[in-house]
């Protein structure tokens, strides 16, 4: 399995009514690589990942996960298949603590979660799961605290302690550094790079392009629905078309 | 000083026999959105089979009253749980459609009733203790009330202790915040749905049976005649909110209660108590803007 990409795209085109909103997209993300995707709004960069996530169903294409064909599965399948993903506005549980949010991603992955009268409780494998991962964020001192009150910052790690609990393969990003303070930048990236770290792939749409040039292997261009280039940060900042169709003149 | 005790008590026993429908049609609004007209007629079939197999049992016996409540329960989980599967599940975010198929499931299931039981009221008996009174303070307290507010009480307590304490209720909790990303996270939402639907049917199936007691008749009309009540209680208390609901089903029942027995209006007051919290409160005592 290893040799497959962990992430493969075959001519993904998305067509709503007469719109053409994805067209003829093929991308191939090696196992443990990180990919950024950048691409002025409306380029499809989200959309993009909601059809790798299984959110949308391409009119064309199709979506390979580890080798695997997933076009078909449903959003919580190919979680199991090991996506996962993060959405642009943050999707913590304000309501719960943050180490209830953590437990829910790792009841689904022990499978605690297909039992319906089990009564959790402190100490049991999903809590353990749910205190490394906590730690891992450097959320530990906010276990119980309810998710609604945390800094967007926080709220952004306790995101990715909830993604690491499910123990993705695949992890999508989406705009993870948007609305965070400037004083949280660092400790987010740091975060991020430890969850590429033990060989998780990442494919992360970022518009903050200091953070994304220093994090990843290679960057895909989107324009207009159109993959316009995939290569590494250097490369695709050469290329005269990148500069021309999104970076502008200037650059 | 009798009156209002009488009228409290009273009050608050209707108010149990609204929450048992309330609570379910908050709960599935929760965590799906969905409005369901259909709640009313889970309440009437296990209201008729709940007597059905009670009077078989023993009729106006205890025993017959007891298990006529547990085939309500299991009646009221089975018919909510094959809707949601049947139904509903096709229907997701597609909320015009779900009403069109609610209300559809609503009249038809009240014609198909009357068409087996016939459309006029059937007078049931139950256990003589039910239809004496307690005196508490000088004041006759009709005993099917204790009844009701035990009964009510109880699903109250499950119903959060299974919300609260296990694995499914955090699923579901977090289900209502954010439908999304429980699913993003690997869960197969679906069987919460369903799970839901069950729990919110069951209650409405307690509540039928309780129901038949309450009037001393089984109709094929008191599940919609109790649904409006339900859906008034449901919005007060804010949708989607359990104890919203609680609250609401205590204050609707009470002040239609006072309001019948002083101004003969205990069904305008209700109303206006809904135009007001509509007004002041459009989210209700207890709900939250759905995002």
């Amino acid at each position: 399995m290893s040799d497959r990409p962990a992430l493969q795209l075959t001519h993904i085109g998305l067509q709503i009514g007469g719109a053409r909103i994805l067209n003829d997209v093929d991308v191939e993300v090696a196992t443990g690589e990180m990919v950024g995707v950048i691409g002025p709004n409306g380029a499809g960069k989200t959309t993009l990942f909601n059809i790798i996530s299984g959110v949308m169903t391409p009119t064309t294409g199709r979506v390979l996960l580890t080798g695997e064909d997933v076009t078909g599965r449903k959003v919580h399948q190919r979680a199991r298949v090991g996506l996962g993903r993060t959405f642009q506005t943050s999707s913590v549980f304000p309501g719960l603590t943050a180490g209830k949010n953590v437990r829910m991603a790792a009841q689904s992955k022990l499978g605690a979660a297909t039992s319906p009268w089990k009564f959790p409780r402190r100490g049991d494998d999903a809590d353990v799961v749910a205190g490394r991962c906590l730690e891992e964020v450097g959320l530990a001192h906010h276990v119980d605290t309810e998710a609604g009150v945390l800094s967007h910052g926080d709220k952004r790690k306790l995101e990715i302690a909830m993604l690491i609990a499910t123990d993705p393969q695949v992890v999508l990003l989406d705009e993870p550094m948007a609305g965070v303070g400037s004083g949280d930048v660092k400790g987010l990236m740091e975060v991020i790079r430890r969850l590429h770290q033990g060989g998780r792939t990442v494919l992360m749409v970022e518009h903050h392009m200091e953070v994304l040039m220093d994090l990843v292997d290679r960057v895909a261009v989107m324009h207009h629905g159109e993959l316009l280039a995939i290569d590494t940060p250097d490369a695709v900042m050469a290329d005269p078309a990148v500069q021309k169709a999104y970076l502008g003149e200037t650059v | 000083m009798s009156a209002v005790i009488l009228l409290l008590i009273t009050g608050v026993g209707l108010g149990a026999l609204y929450f048992l429908v309330a609570s379910g049609l908050s709960l599935i609004y929760g965590l799906m959105g969905v409005l369901n007209f259909a709640h009313g007629s889970f309440l009437t079939l296990s209201g008729f089979l709940g007597w059905e197999v009670g009077r078989r049992v023993g009729d106006g016996s205890w025993a017959g009253l007891l298990i006529g409540m547990a085939v309500g329960v299991l009646v009221g989980a089975g018919s909510a749980a094959l809707t949601e599967l049947v139904f509903i599940r096709r229907l997701y975010n597609r909320h015009i459609e779900q009403v069109l198929v609610t209300v559809g499931l609503g009249l038809a299931t009240v014609a198909l009733f009357e068409g087996i039981w016939g459309s006029d009221p059937i007078q049931i008996k139950s256990p003589g203790w039910l239809s004496r009174t307690t005196e508490i303070a000088g004041v006759h307290i009709p005993n099917d009330r204790w009844l009701l507010i035990g009964a009510a009480v109880a699903v109250l307590l499950l119903i959060v202790l299974f919300l609260q304490k296990t694995s499914y209720g955090l699923i579901i909790r977090a289900g209502v915040e954010n439908r999304t990303m429980v699913t993003a996270l690997g869960i197969d939402v679906r069987r919460a749905f369903t799970i839901v639907f069950a729990i919110g049917g069951a209650a409405a199936g307690l509540g039928g049976v309780l129901a038949s007691v309450y009037y001393g008749q089984v109709s094929a009309h008191q599940g919609t005649s109790l649904l409006i009540y339900a859906f008034i209680v449901t919005v007060i208390g804010g949708l989607g909110s359990l104890s919203g609901a609680a609250i609401a089903a205590v204050i609707v029942a009470v002040i239609q209660q006072f309001a019948n027995y002083y101004f003969g209006a205990g069904d305008l007051a209700v109303v206006l108590l809904l135009a007001v919290v509509i007004l002041v409160r459009p989210t209700g005592l207890m709900g939250k803007v759905k995002h």
